[in-house]
């Protein structure tokens, strides 16, 4: 039989369709942004934006004594402690199991690990690890809450959720401008932390902020084009950001050399394209969040640097000429002089220590749900 | 040796060219006569030595043939013994199994291959050993194939890799080319795949694994292509094992219009799921080559209706759970295929892609028999191998995988709905299986 006696109408075929996600196994989980509808998200951006405001004498009674658990199999400064200063601030107990534990060094697996915690008393367990799909294993396995804090080079969900605040912050609600903050009263990292009453005034913004509403809705962030830049290939913010923003109404650009952003990345969701030249891609920005080129996960592949930095570095100069209103955000760690210059990350379109900030409030938030999420399903 | 009488049923035996309902005589391990319903006289008739099996209502086959499986002996036997895997294959319907070389150690020798063939494995069907191509597998210095065949190996591979080097695979093909054995490319361009642990493309990416581009397959099939055109020798034979990608369906296409000896399988996993199947990172829909795009799955339809698939093969890789409950990354390839191959063919090709059961059959035994040469198998001609299947064509059942005869339980097709359900295997005259048989 030759091709032609094919029947045409091949793709009208019935075949299998993939079944439906058993994931999220617990309510009080968070492994992917897809997890949260919009009335959640709407939920969690209030709860934060509460516990970031209730006093920290009764805010610690929230989960007194509550057992959490922090499983890092990747070293991790910023979000570790950002998740540890959520959990204790709401008063729960925090123990820290990282790679270098002995177990884990002895081979254990993440299933025993976890079942091992599990049994040690832990009632969720806030994950880090460097396979992306860990914290669904983790999750099948014990069927405990589950935090992700970052799976490989697949999602980061508290960083996009963090980043969301951050540029809510910064919306005019009205004009859907964003408005860059005045730098004097942006506070630093450490007072975000102090146990005493204190909300910080962006002034203009923050009175502008859709924060305080809360509710978020497929059109909050209609007219709002976010580009995300550089080793997107390799990024877990960057899936997580991309995956989230546009179900607010944000356009997302992804910009970056073919290495590290490969054309299929603009098929992974709605609202998603693909720009190779940088400049072009800020001129129609209100957002530019920068992206450290991930070293450790290049597997053998040679990046020019300085041909990257030419065409992909933000530089003072190309902020100005081309977005000189935009918000530059940042997840850290910065890489000074590579992604962009020292002068733009201390300038005053940066909002790279405010991410900081909110992060502390949306981890209170996302800790809180872990432990008080009820199932609908019953 | 008892003598079997399998009365009433439906014979179908693609490779004779019958579609009929026939009586058969099975005796001292061969087809000894096939007749109208009730025509068989057996000599003394009832003796203790006749058994007569009723199949009305019940097609007749020739046992199924699975050119593709991984027994995992020696070597591996907390995944699957030759005993569990082949009881297996008797309840999937297969008679026989070729049994793929990356066993530890590799059966790269005339003594494993021996050793594989021992009546001490406790076999429940045939097994033909497939011998590996190149010392260890590592696709540097060719084996001593004569000695294999010898042995009783049917066909080189280094299946688990491929056969990688130019040079390499030309002396492989031309040495097997001469003791006519068929050298079968596990084709995938690993330079392609380094750290990869599915398809390539917009599901990868969104999952963050990094992915292997079917051009991994189809680079190495159209350069194997290559070398067979150059060889110039008649006798040369090259098959492609679990072909996934359009791009290598195609070659393969094209080669045999060239009148090439190309001939390729697919696997029941490729011509009905896709890469949307990993879901969120189930490990039982990891396997290599990887569950493909929708298109290329479409494609492994297309070429299993227009004929230029001589084959379904499982590509049988049992694991035991503990290894499959690892994070995506880290767990092996692979997923059992034995006993949901029929249900799967007779579900999806035959009865939705309406594939004439004749066809489905005959690429489940007759063809693999022919690709392979394994002579008096996949037929149930007069004087062959009495290996046969007997099945409800119509019954549908759900595949539940705890109840497996394997020892491993990785599949993707858990929960399934089968349509086909087998009632008896019989090998070399032997009732191998039997529905009722408990486990
Ligand atoms: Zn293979």
């Amino acid at each position: 039989m030759n091709a032609t006696a094919t029947p045409p109408a091949r793709r009208q075929l019935q075949t299998p369709k993939p079944p439906a996600s058993p994931f999220p196994y617990n309510p009080g989980s968070l492994l992917s942004v897809m997890d949260l509808d919009l009335p959640a998200i709407g939920q969690l951006l209030a709860r934060a934006t509460a516990l970031e405001n209730q006093d920290p004498l009764t805010r610690d009674r929230i989960l007194l004594k509550r057992r959490i658990a922090l499983l890092f199999y990747e070293s991790s400064t910023r979000t570790r402690t950002s998740f540890e200063l959520a959990a204790k601030s709401l008063g729960a107990d925090t123990t820290l199991v990282s790679s270098l534990s002995s177990s884990i060094e002895k081979g254990e697996t993440l299933k025993d690990t976890g079942l091992t915690l599990r049994a040690l008393g832990a009632e969720a367990i806030i994950i880090r690890h460097n396979s992306s799909g860990a914290p669904w294993l983790l999750e099948q396995e014990t069927r405990l809450p589950i935090l992700n804090a970052g799976d490989g080079m697949h999602e980061h969900p508290t960083q996009a959720l963090l980043d969301l605040r951050t540029i809510l912050t910064h919306l005019d609600p009205s004009s859907k401008a964003v408005i860059l903050s005045d730098r004097k009263s942006t506070v630093i990292p450490s007072e975000a932390f102090a146990e005493t009453k204190q909300t910080v005034i962006l002034s203009g913004a923050r009175r502008a902020s859709a924060v305080e509403g809360s509710a978020v809705s497929p059109s909050t962030l209609e007219g709002v084009t976010v580009t995300i830049v550089g080793d997107i290939l390799h990024s877990r913010v960057a899936r997580s950001n991309m995956l989230l923003l546009p179900r607010l109404g944000a356009h997302v650009i992804l910009c970056g050399p073919t290495q590290l952003l490969p054309d299929s990345a603009a098929n992974a969701g709605p609202g998603i394209i693909v720009e190779r030249d940088f400049e072009a891609a800020l001129r129609q920005s209100q957002v530019v969040m920068m992206l450290r080129i991930q070293a450790e996960r290049l597997a053998g592949q040679q990046i020019d640097l300085a041909q990257y930095k030419d065409a992909y570095q933000l530089t003072g100069q190309r902020l100005a000429a081309h977005a000189p209103k935009a918000l530059v955000m940042h997840p850290g760690p910065i890489i000074r002089g590579l992604e962009l210059t020292a002068g733009v990350a201390d300038g005053p379109q940066s909002a790279i220590l405010e991410q900081v900030r909110h992060g502390v409030a949306i981890r209170m938030a996302v800790v809180e749900r872990a432990l008080t999420a009820k199932s609908t399903i019953g | 040796m008892t003598t079997l009488v399998i009365k009433g049923g439906h014979l179908i035996d693609p490779a004779a060219g019958v579609d009929a309902p026939k009586d058969i005589l099975l005796k001292d391990g061969s087809v000894a006569e096939i007749a109208g319903p009730g025509k068989i006289k057996v000599n003394g008739n009832t003796g203790p030595d006749v058994q007569i099996l009723d199949a009305t209502g019940l097609t007749v086959a020739p046992g199924l043939i699975d050119i593709h499986v991984h027994l995992r002996e020696p070597g591996q036997a907390h995944k699957e013994t030759i005993a569990t895997g082949t009881a297996a294959a008797a309840a999937g319907g297969f008679t026989a199994v070729a049994a793929m070389p990356n066993t530890i150690p590799v059966n790269d020798s005339p003594e494993i291959t021996r050793w594989m063939l021992s009546p001490d494995r406790s076999a429940s069907v045939r097994v033909f050993p497939i011998g590996a191509a190149t010392r260890g597998s590592k696709g540097e210095q060719i084996n001593d194939f004569a000695a294999l065949k010898a042995a009783g190996a049917v066909a080189v591979t280094d299946d688990g890799h491929p056969i990688l080097k130019d040079n390499i695979m030309r002396e492989t093909l031309a040495a097997a080319a001469r003791v006519g054995l068929s050298v079968i490319q596990h084709a995938e361009d690993t330079r392609m795949t380094q750290g990869a642990s599915m398809n390539a493309g917009p599901t990868a990416f969104k999952l963050g694994l990094r992915g292997m581009p079917p051009e991994a397959e189809s680079s190495l099939v159209e350069r194997d292509i290559r070398l067979v055109t150059e060889l110039k020798d008649a006798r040369a034979h090259l098959h492609v094992a679990h072909t996934s990608t359009a791009a290598a369906v195609a070659a393969v296409r094209k080669a045999r219009r060239n009148g090439l000896r190309v001939t390729c399988e697919v696997a029941p996993h490729h011509f009905l799921l896709t890469e949307e199947h990993v879901g969120l990172y189930n490990t039982n829909a990891k396997m290599n080559p990887p569950l493909r795009s929708a298109a290329d799955r479409d494609a492994m339809i297309e070429g299993i209706l227009d004929g230029v698939v001589d084959a379904i093969a499982t590509d049988h890789a049992p694991h035991a759970v503990h290894e499959k409950e690892v994070e995506f990354e880290h767990a092996p390839n692979g997923i059992t295929g034995l006993e949901t191959a029929l249900g799967l063919c007779l579900r999806w090709l035959h009865k939705e892609w309406k594939l004439p059961l004749g066809r489905v059959l005959s690429l489940l035994s007759a063809q693999p028999a022919a690709l392979l040469g394994l002579k008096g198998r996949g037929t149930l001609a007069v004087g062959s191998f009495a290996d046969v299947v007997v099945f409800d064509p119509k019954a549908e059942w759900t595949y539940h995988a705890k109840e497996t005869r394997s020892k491993a339980h990785n599949t993707p097709f858990d929960g399934w709905t089968m349509q086909g359900k087998v009632r008896w295997t019989i090998s070399e005259g032997r009732i191998a299986f039997s529905a009722t048989t408990p486990q």
